[in-house]
This record gives structure tokens, C-alpha cells and sequence, in this order.
């Protein structure tokens, strides 16, 4: 990895020695420096944490169980496969647990901001509640949930609910009220009913904001169901849990090789409802990323 | 076109005026009448109020005093922006306001297809209005008030973020239109030339609060010869407007 880095970055380095460059060669060298510009970087950086990493890991000495060498995450952890075996079924019962949750927050989030969307003074009764849910510690209701729902799935699921439904809520209701102007009174002077804008004007223009609050909240469910792993051990806890029980056990390859797996569950979720998105509405809407 | 149905008014404005409700007067004893036939241009310096007259026109706001009075329900409405809905085609674009109204899914194809046709985008149905230049979107948006059958057109300055060949070109397609379908038209511009070149009567306006100042008849027949823009009476009939249009302002 060191080698194949030194290279690329030599290439822009070598590049701009050659003043009188016919263009063709400096439009290779360009393009090569933009690769560079692009994924040198990062890479650089994961190098150097890596590089420290080790050195801390080798320092620690005998007690770098607090630290494990990086490659010893894969062959104790990922390339063990009892552990393989536990953190799969974890993300799974987690990954279950979150989009059950998520699927609540989406249905809540969405009719609670059409509601608003309707009338002002519902939007106006309603609105501070989302805020204020959205600045209640979730971490704090916890034990509320767990001493009236029970310690097994449905609490996992009530705190996952909880944490996503603010993003879905307040983009929804933003989505909505984005009709353009001029939109809503082509409509009206057609004599639209209400259900009619809703429908065929509002909805659709709010999608686009509707499935980047889907993303935020997706994202969200995850902490949510691994946050319901720590606090609610009966039934079937998930990746939370597994966490947990490494940590105590202090067997730290085991315990960063699951917390490496929530982390991609995190991210793989974040960018398949990224790409859901874009199937959806792509077409028409531009999300303005690369 | 019989006679009759030749002066049978549209629209009828006695004595309409408007004051927001922060007191911003917008009009003031406004007469003013569509009959069938005719292409009624307003223009005026911008903020005197054209945009109002046309919205107490539509119905879209209530005048605060007088009568506005609109004899038809076959409205077409042009709005400054497009406005098309931006995941429908081309197509599904100009079938909406049949699809408002109930219209059956046959009818307001063939409807529609006649419009497209009518407005020359015919081969551009099933494309997103993303991928349609300024001019087509306009296109589009006529197309999509065509097919409503509209007694009168209302114009609130379509082709104001339009380039001047564009815009040129449409004016000549919307005379096209006028004169094929025989609607009366209510249009608001700010251009002096687009109003003498479109219209049968222009109208002046001057700025707050608006009132009508001058009405000038535009003896030049249908359809326009687009090189008529260059003659001697076009050009006096743009100096008097323009000149009526600077006296109201001052």
C-alpha cells in the first residue's frame, strides 16, 4: 500500500518539471493528478492512521488488547468464523429491528406532516412537539421505555421510532410547503380539491425531501436499534449486545471487528436508501451530488 | 366567425379597483372590456398592477371594489414561469388540466396530442421538462391551457425570460393560435413592440396606483407580417405607445 502511494503521488510531482510539455502530455498528467487529487488524500490519511495505529499497538505492548494490531481485527475477528457467524446474525436482528423502526417513523413522520401541511393551526399545535422530541436526550427516556414496553424487541423498535421520526417529520413537512406559487394556483383555478393537490402536486414535489429525511432517519434507526442493544438484552439483541459482551470480555480484536460491522451497516443502509432515492425521483430531481 | 359571436364580450371590468390589505393600492377605476375577437395587450412599467388585473380577471383574487365580470368558464391561464410539473412528460404535462376536470384517459390523449401538435412539439412527448429548452417549456405550457378549449386566453408576460428570437418566434405562433383557434386574449407585457406586433387593442397603464391611461386600436391585419416590425406606421404606433407609456409614469 506505502509503495502504490508514493508512486501516485510522485506522478504531479514529476509532472510540472516539464515546462515546455507538448499539450497532449499535460493533459495525461492532468487527468493522472486529478486520480490523485481525489483518492490521494483519503488514502494518505488512512496510511498514517494506520501507520500510528501500529506504532501505538506495538508500544502498548502486552496490554494491546486495548489496541490490536489491525491485521489481527481480520484474523481473530472477521477471518474466525464463530465471530463471524455472531456478528452476522447481530446486524441482522439490528439491521431488522432499525428498519422496522424506521418503516414506523416514515408512516408517523409522513402523516403527522401532511396533517400540518393541511391547515396552519394544526401545523401550528403540532409543530413544537416534533421539535421538542427532536430535543428530548433520547438516552434519557430509555429507562422510561424499557420499565413500560419490556426489554425485548418492541422497546428496540420504540427507540428507534423515536430518534428517525424527527428528520422524516420536519423534511416532509418542508417538501410539502415548497410548492411553487404559481404550481398551487394552476391547480386552484381548475377547481382542485384538496386531495387533489395533495396528491397529484404536493406529494410529488415534496418526494425529493421526503427521501433525504428517509436517508438521515435510516441512518438514525441504526444508533436507535444499536442504543435499544445496550439497554434491552432480552429476545434477540442484535450487534448492540455483542459489543457489549466483547467489550466486557475484553477480547479486542472480536470487539473492533463488530464494531467495524455496525459501522458498514450504517453506511451500507445510509446509501442504499441514498440509491433509492435516486431510482425514484432521479429522473426529474437533480440532488446536486457527484 | 359570425358577427355576433364576434362581439360577445368576455370580460368586463367596471370600475375595478384594489387595495391590499397593508394599504398598497394596486388599482384604481379600472373599465376595461375582452369581446371575442379581439387581443387585448396591457402593458405598463412593472409594479403598476398588470399582474393584479389579470388575477381579478382569472378569478385567482377578488377585487375590492367594483365588478369584474368573466362570461366564460373556458379560462386559459398562462403564467409567467412555465410551471410545468417537472416528473410528468411532455405529455402527461399538457393532459393535467383535462385529467382537474375528469376528463376521460382517451379524450384527453387525443386532446392532448392535438395540442402538442398545434404548438409544434409534436416528437417531444415523453420527454422530461428538465430536458426542454425555455421556449419549449412555454410551448408546453400553452399546449397544456389549449387543450381546455378556452374562450379567452390570460397572459401574464410568458415570454418575458424568453430571448428575443425565441420570443419573436412565439409571438408568431401564438397569432397562429389566435386566429386558428379563435379565442380572445388578455396579455400583459412590459414590451411596447410585442404588444403593437400581438394585439388588436393595446393598453396603457401607468404606475401606482394603476390606471388605465391610454387605449390605442391596432389597425394592422391578421396575421401579422413579421416584417411589418420594421415599418414606418409600426414604428410611430411603438413611439406614441411608448410615449403615452412615459407620460402615465412621470
Amino acid at each position: 500500500m506505502t509503495d502504490s502511494l508514493t508512486e501516485t503521488v510522485a506522478a504531479p510531482v514529476t509532472a510540472p518539471t516539464v515546462p515546455t510539455a507538448a499539450p497532449p502530455t499535460l493533459s495525461i498528467a492532468r487527468r493522472g493528478r486529478n486520480r490523485v487529487q481525489t483518492y490521494g488524500p483519503p488514502l494518505l490519511v488512512l496510511g498514517g492512521i494506520l501507520a500510528v495505529w501500529y506504532i501505538v499497538s506495538a508500544l502498548l505492548g502486552r496490554r494491546n488488547f486495548l489496541l490490536p494490531f489491525p491485521h489481527k481485527i481480520f484474523t481473530e475477528g472477521f477471518f474466525n468464523l464463530g465471530v463471524l457467524t455472531d456478528i452476522g446474525e447481530g446486524l441482522y436482528r439490528t439491521g431488522f429491528v432499525a428498519l422496522v423502526g424506521l418503516a414506523i417513523a416514515m408512516i408517523i413522520g409522513i402523516v403527522w406532516a401532511i396533517a400540518m401541511s393541511q391547515a396552519r393551526w394544526i401545523e401550528r399545535s403540532l409543530f413544537p412537539y416534533a421539535v421538542i422530541l427532536q430535543c428530548i436526550p433520547i438516552l434519557a427516556l430509555v429507562p422510561l421505555i424499557g420499565f413500560w414496553f419490556g426489554y425485548a424487541f418492541f422497546p428496540r423498535v420504540v427507540v428507534c421510532v423515536m430518534i428517525a421520526l424527527f428528520p422524516m417529520v420536519s423534511n416532509t413537512l418542508f417538501g410539502l410547503q415548497s410548492v411553487d406559487r404559481a404550481q398551487r394556483e394552476l391547480f386552484k383555478l381548475q377547481g382542485a380539491s384538496r386531495w387533489t393537490v395533495l396528491t397529484k402536486l404536493e406529494f410529488p414535489t415534496a418526494l425529493p425531501a421526503i427521501f433525504a429525511g428517509m436517508r438521515i432517519s435510516a441512518g438514525l434507526a441504526i444508533v436507535g436499534a444499536i442504543v435499544g442493544d445496550f439497554f434491552f438484552r432480552r429476545g434477540q439483541p442484535g450487534i448492540g449486545a455483542l459489543i457489549s459482551n466483547y467489550q466486557s470480555r475484553v477480547q479486542g480484536p472480536e470487539l473492533f471487528a463488530s464494531i467495524i460491522s455496525a459501522s458498514l451497516l450504517g453506511v451500507v443502509i445510509f446509501a442504499i436508501f441514498g440509491w433509492l432515492g435516486k431510482r425514484a425521483v432521479g429522473k426529474w430531481y437533480d440532488f446536486g451530488e457527484r | 366567425m359570425t358577427t355576433q359571436t364576434m362581439n360577445r364580450t368576455l370580460l368586463d371590468f367596471t370600475d375595478v379597483a384594489m387595495t391590499f390589505p397593508d394599504g398598497t393600492v394596486a388599482l384604481s377605476g379600472v373599465n376595461l372590456t375582452v369581446k371575442a375577437g379581439e387581443f387585448v395587450t396591457v402593458v405598463g412599467p412593472s409594479g403598476c398592477g398588470k399582474s393584479t388585473l389579470l388575477r381579478i380577471a382569472s378569478g385567482l383574487e377578488k377585487a375590492s371594489h367594483g365588478v369584474a365580470e368573466l362570461s366564460t368558464d373556458r379560462i386559459g391561464y398562462v403564467f409567467q414561469d412555465a410551471t410545468l410539473l417537472p416528473w410528468r412528460t411532455v405529455e402527461s404535462n399538457v393532459e393535467l388540466l383535462a385529467e382537474l376536470h375528469g376528463t376521460g384517459k382517451s379524450e384527453r390523449r387525443d386532446k392532448a396530442k392535438e395540442a402538442i401538435d398545434l404548438v409544434g412539439l409534436g416528437g417531444f412527448e415523453k420527454h422530461l421538462p428538465k430536458a426542454l429548452s425555455g421556449g419549449m417549456k412555454m410551448r408546453t405550457s400553452l399546449a397544456r391551457s389549449l387543450t381546455l378549449d378556452p374562450e379567452i386566453f390570460l397572459f401574464d408576460e410568458p415570454f418575458g425570460a424568453l430571448d428575443e428570437i425565441t420570443r419573436e418566434r412565439l409571438n408568431d405562433e401564438l397569432i397562429r393560435l389566435f386566429i386558428e383557434k379563435q379565442f380572445a386574449g388578455l396579455f400583459i407585457t412590459h414590451s411596447v413592440s410585442e404588444a403593437v406586433y400581438l394585439s388588436t387593442k393595446v393598453i396603457v397603464m401607468s404606475g401606482r396606483p394603476g390606471k388605465i391611461v391610454d387605449t390605442f386600436d391596432v389597425p394592422f391585419p391578421m396575421p401579422r407580417d413579421p416584417d411589418i416590425r420594421f415599418t414606418g406606421e409600426f414604428a410611430e404606433l411603438v413611439g406614441e405607445v411608448s410615449h403615452a407609456l412615459r407620460e402615465g409614469h412621470s
